[in-house]
């Protein structure tokens, strides 16, 4: 167990520096390899009104900053760098299977809980097959949903539906619409694939203890339900902690933040946990991911349409 | 008008004396006077700007109203519903061609880029979905519009005029007029984002219409209204309060024919209404239509006191008094009735605070505020300012000979006046009962506003915009695929659409109806619910997997799956009573038939029409209460049983009989009926007091009758007539407003004074000889 000092100040480090006394607090972290979220607040350690910024101290001291790159062509070409870069630290997983529990809250404090199973397979060459079991709501239960993400047209998508036995091809292509009335489009839920947007070095700045470039990105795909985002990857590792959905108007519509980092394989980092929420309505949704499992057995007879049928 | 306090008794002597003493003071440092008010006003007035403006219709309800705590419970659960409807109309044809297709396509387009949109619904982009081989497509009913042939826009056509999502909503009936819905989720302060919003539209609009003359845009829904909200309430801050001094000043010289007397008393009403307005700044007050009179009022209030005040002086300066004198004079004459009056004016505008409606509170507690006000400068400052200005002794002007012939007729007529006043009071009373209480926020502006003339538009030719809104609960989390449950709520639609106030109904159960007639091959046998729950969850779990980004059916369904929200549109014109029976029908027939569903019906619909009704509950006991409170002081003033009992005629009968007026002449009144009779009350209180202490007066000097009437007559039928015109002027403006409750309640209040005098003139004294008689 490692115990470490948080500051939560509001403003810059100096403002931080003089409301330390009323503002220090001694935050118990969970064991090192465990990561936490520099934009993590959790209720019931909120900082006082007016302290929600984290700022900490690791942050200032510790690391320089970026010397940031901020003219045009050089800041795209920086942010599709990063983009590229946090591909690459994903590549070679081969296949994962995980548990997603789903928890969706409207404005009112009303939830409401799915159960899905993930299995992931990389593809060479184009983007990954993914498989969605779910289990929870019973009526649902044993629906499959499977996408074959492509870099350069169109995800395939099917539904297999146990009630009547049959899969069913999703058309439109859509991947903007909400993820089982969720927060999370499906294009939210997973990485997406680098060629589908253009990208922009915006700034490096301090994420708690880390450091984090942010870019931009905007989409190329005109059905997407987004004019551009902005994320959030630390320098080490390029995990994203944060992602600002704007929508078409360019208006801030939602914020992801991810946290409870896992590496597993001791080289591929996913998050724990993934909460969406929707600036708008009020709504929110968690996505917590559990019993990660890499390079099991599944093959890719598995994400096919005959595949579907055999999903328990 | 001369009461004198010498009159009143030994108690009242020892007031007058000290009321001299006070009047002597003022008129020996004038300066000092004028100083010390100038201080307070100043003082006061810096508060004025932090005075603002809201056009949140949600002020009319006070926070804990139950029907708008039920309708932000559905707005939480589902989304926010705050909408604007832009209605396409190509001026000949129907809207399936390439052109007004086209049209709603890229106003559809377009609308996303209204600021704080979180959902787009339009004809064009209304998700269709049929089944293709084994596949269920799902796509937006019309993409490229102008590319489309015959064959396409036919299909389109069959589509739109049958489907029961678009037909009546999105399209109406006859297939003249297309829609585009915008969705809106404001933030909690949405005044600034109304303006926002709104501007933007009317560019956006403004921009098609010069592109595309051959179609007409009309724009309304809620965000729309509040925006007239907002401009109703500064045209009447801003060009009727103007119109009301102007009107003030002008029957002020043609009363007083005295430019500097005139300016003695248009100084006492700048500090009352600097003052008032500053405290309203000072408090925070936000205003908005219904209270926007405040300062109108006020001026229309205050200045009687001012003119009994000057216009004694000038009669006495008439009389060959010194000017000193003459202030003196008109301060002992004037004080008890213009703090009697002022006093009941007050409690009457305090009783406003019964009211449901929180702008009312405001509003009569400003008024009530300004009042006093009005009370403390006339008494103090005014004296101060007429004894600065080089006031020459005025013309003396000639008695009005009409007072005394009009005296002579009610003498000699008194019992015709009885019965023939007795009619017309009965016969305008009874159309009280062709009076209406209703509130219809179509129907809050006038046609000048353009969100009027697009309103009435809207629900003459697209759709009706009141809407019944219900969340129906299916009890379990993911219930609503419950074939029980879909059976339920799809009776209950079939019901709802055949009433005759419905014109339209958006159902859940439509959707599953489609999905499963979709998974059928598109058999239209097959357009039935799913019989098995599993498969319909599964069916929605597909289609909902398939609709893009701003057209889910996160507003149809809560995040549990558990209840499902149905949209009734009522027809257009009904009123708040028959939309409140409705509401109460449909729970019957839930309660019979699918009672696990029962529920009373929200929205803002149903809120309005729960409004006036409260707000009436609510302002009849205290409107009763005032009334006693008044008729209580008349009578401890009066000294007298039966004068205080004769009061009550000429103080209530004339509200009763103002109702009536507007029963026959306009048939429905709002908000604004139910606050008139407190208002007008404690004005019209006014005239009857001066006239019955002038006769009480004479009476006790010995006169007969008769006699004492026709005395009245002479000396206070002069001062009535005045201070009524004043008044009766002032709330005419006030009915120039173009918004309802501030139109009726000026029109309401000036009838009702325009009564009051003829009750004072033609039936209160013959009624005072009728009873005087029997005594002697």
């Amino acid at each position: 167990m490692t115990f470490r000092f948080r500051l939560r100040c509001p403003g810059t480090l100096r403002a931080a520096l003089r409301h330390k006394n009323r503002c220090l607090r001694t935050t118990l972290l969970a064991p090192a390899q465990a990561v936490r979220s520099p934009f993590r607040t959790s209720p019931q350690r909120r900082s006082p009104k007016g302290c929600l910024v984290a700022a900490t101290v690791a942050a200032t001291t510790g690391m320089g900053l970026h010397a940031a790159a901020q003219d045009g062509a050089a800041a795209e070409q920086m942010g599709l760098e990063i983009a590229l870069e946090a591909r690459e630290k994903r590549l070679g997983f081969g296949n994962f299977t995980a548990r997603q529990n789903m928890l969706l809250r409207n404005k009112r404090g009303q939830e409401s809980q799915r159960e899905l199973r993930v299995k992931v397979m990389e593809v060479d060459g184009d983007g990954d097959m993914s498989l969605f079991v779910f289990d929870e709501p019973r009526d649902v239960q044993g629906t499959a949903f499977l996408i074959h993400a492509h870099k350069d047209k169109g995800d395939d998508q099917w539904l297999y539906l146990p009630a009547l036995k049959r899969v069913k091809r999703i058309s439109s292509g859509n991947r903007s619409g909400s993820f089982m009335g969720s927060e999370f489009a499906y294009e939210d839920m997973s990485p997406p694939e680098v060629e589908k947007f253009t990208y922009r070095h915006l700034r490096d700045e301090p994420c708690g203890d880390l450091t984090c470039t942010v870019v931009e990105r905007t989409p190329t795909d005109e059905r997407s339900g987004y004019s551009r985002q902005n994320v959030w990857r630390d320098i080490e590792e390029r995990r994203t902690w944060k992602v600002e959905y704007f929508d078409r108007k360019g208006a801030h519509l939602k914020t992801l933040s991810l946290d409870g980092y896992q590496r597993y394989l001791d080289r591929y980092w996913q998050a724990g946990e993934m909460t969406m929420v929707n600036h708008l309505t009020g709504k929110a949704t968690t996505l917590t991911w559990t019993d990660y499992e890499f390079q099991t057995d599944l093959n890719a007879n598995d994400f096919t349409q005959t595949g579907l049928r055999r999903i328990r | 008008m001369t009461t004198s306090p010498q009159a009143n008794g030994p108690g009242a002597g020892e007031a007058g004396s000290a009321l001299d003493r006070f009047a002597a003071v003022l008129l020996d440092r004038p300066w000092l006077v004028v100083a010390i008010a100038a201080l307070v006003m100043l003082a006061l007035s810096g508060g004025a700007v932090r005075i603002g403006v809201t056009n949140d219709h949600r002020v009319l309800f006070d926070e804990d109203n139950p029907q708008l705590l039920a309708y932000d419970a559905l707005e939480s659960t589902y989304t926010e519903s705050d909408t604007a409807l832009i209605a396409v109309a190509p001026s000949e044809g129907s809207v399936f061609s390439r052109e007004a297709l086209g049209v709603i396509e890229s106003l559809t387009e377009s609308a996303w880029q209204t600021p704080y949109s979180i959902r787009v619904d339009s004809l064009t982009n209304y998700n269709h979905s049929e089944s293709s081989g084994d596949d269920l497509v799902v796509g937006p009913l019309v993409e490229d519009a102008t590319a489309l042939d015959e064959d396409a826009l036919a299909r389109v056509k069959e589509i739109a005029l049958t489907t029961p999502e678009t037909r009546g909503r999105l399209v109406s009936t006859d297939g003249r007029v297309g829609a585009v819905v915008v969705t809106f989720a404001l933030p909690e302060s949405p005044d600034a984002a109304v303006i926002e919003i709104t501007d933007h539209l009317h560019v956006v609009l403004d921009e098609f219409r010069s592109a595309h003359p051959g179609v007409s845009l009309h724009v309304t829904g809620d965000v729309l209204m509040n925006r007239a909200f907002a401009d109703a309430t500064r045209d009447d801050l801003e060009k009727l309060t103007p119109i009301v001094f102007l009107v003030i000043l002008l029957v002020t010289i043609a009363i007083l024919r005295s430019l500097l007397a005139t300016v003695a008393v248009v100084v006492t009403l700048m500090f009352t209404i600097n003052t008032t307005m500053g405290f309203a700044g000072w408090i925070g007050t936000v205003f908005n239509p219904v209270n926007a009179g405040v300062p109108l009022i006020v001026l229309t209030i205050a200045v009687a006191d001012s003119i009994h005040i000057v216009s004694s002086t000038m009669t006495a300066l008439g009389q060959g008094l010194s000017k000193r004198d003459a202030i003196l004079t008109s301060v002992r004459e004037n004080a008890q009735p213009v703090f009697l009056t002022s006093v009941t004016t007050a409690i009457a505008f305090l009783t406003l605070n019964a009211s449901e409606a929180p702008p009312f509170r405001v509003l009569g507690n400003l008024v009530a505020f300004g009042v006093l006000w009005a009370l403390v400068y006339s008494m103090a400052l005014l004296p101060a300012v007429l004894a600065l200005l080089p006031l020459r002794q005025g013309r003396v002007r000639a008695d009005w000979r009409f007072l005394d012939r009009l005296a002579n007729f009610v003498i000699a007529r008194r019992t015709t006046l009885i019965f023939t006043m007795g009619l017309l009071t009965v016969g305008l009373i009874a159309g009280v009962f062709r009076l209406e209480f209703t509130d219809n926020w179509t129907k809050y502006f006038d046609e000048r506003y353009e969100f009027r003339r697009d309103t009435d538009f809207v629900a003459e030719n697209l759709t009706g915009l009141e809407s019944w809104e219900y969340s129906l609960e299916s009890g379990r989390e993911g219930g609503i695929t419950d074939p029980d449950y879909l059976a339920s709520v799809e009776a209950f639609a079939e019901w709802l659409r055949e009433q005759p106030e419905v014109s339209h109904v958006q159902a859940f159960t439509d959707i599953m109806k489609r999905l499963n007639m979709n998974m059928h091959g598109d058999e239209p046998a097959q357009y039935r619910l799913p019989d098995n729950a599993e498969l319909a969850a599964q069916y929605l779990l597909l289609y909902e997997l398939s609709l893009p980004f701003g057209n889910d059916l996160n507003d149809r369904l809560d995040v549990a799956k558990s209840a499902t929200r149905l949209t009734a549109m009522a027809r257009g014109g009904l009123t708040a009573a028959e939309q409140r029976n409705f509401d109460l029908r449909a729970q019957d027939w839930l309660n019979a038939n699918a009672p696990q569903l029962a529920t009373p019906a929200t929205g803002f619909t149903i809120a309005f029409a729960h409004l006036s009704q409260r707000n009436i509950e609510s302002m009849l006991q205290a409107t009763i209460l005032a009334m006693a409170g008044i008729s209580l002081i008349l009578l401890l003033v009066l000294k007298s049983w039966r004068l205080g009992l004769v009061s009550l005629v000429p103080n209530y009968l004339p509200a009763a009989m103002s109702f009536g007026v507007w029963g026959y002449a306009v048939g429905q009144v709002g908000l604004a009926g139910s606050v008139m009779t407190a208002i007008a009350f404690g004005i019209v209180v006014d005239d009857t007091t001066h006239f019955l202490t002038k006769y009480r007066r004479e009476r006790n000097a010995g006169l007969a009758a008769a006699d004492a009437v026709r005395a009245t007559f002479a000396e206070t039928g002069r001062a009535l007539v005045t201070t009524t015109a004043i008044l009766v002027a002032g709330f005419l403006v006030f009915a120039a407003s173009g918004f309802e409750v501030s139109w009726a309640l000026g029109a309401l209040v000036a009838i009702t004074l325009t009564l009051a005098l003829v009750a004072d003139f033609l039936l209160l004294p013959p009624l005072l000889m009728a009873l005087d008689r029997r005594d002697r």
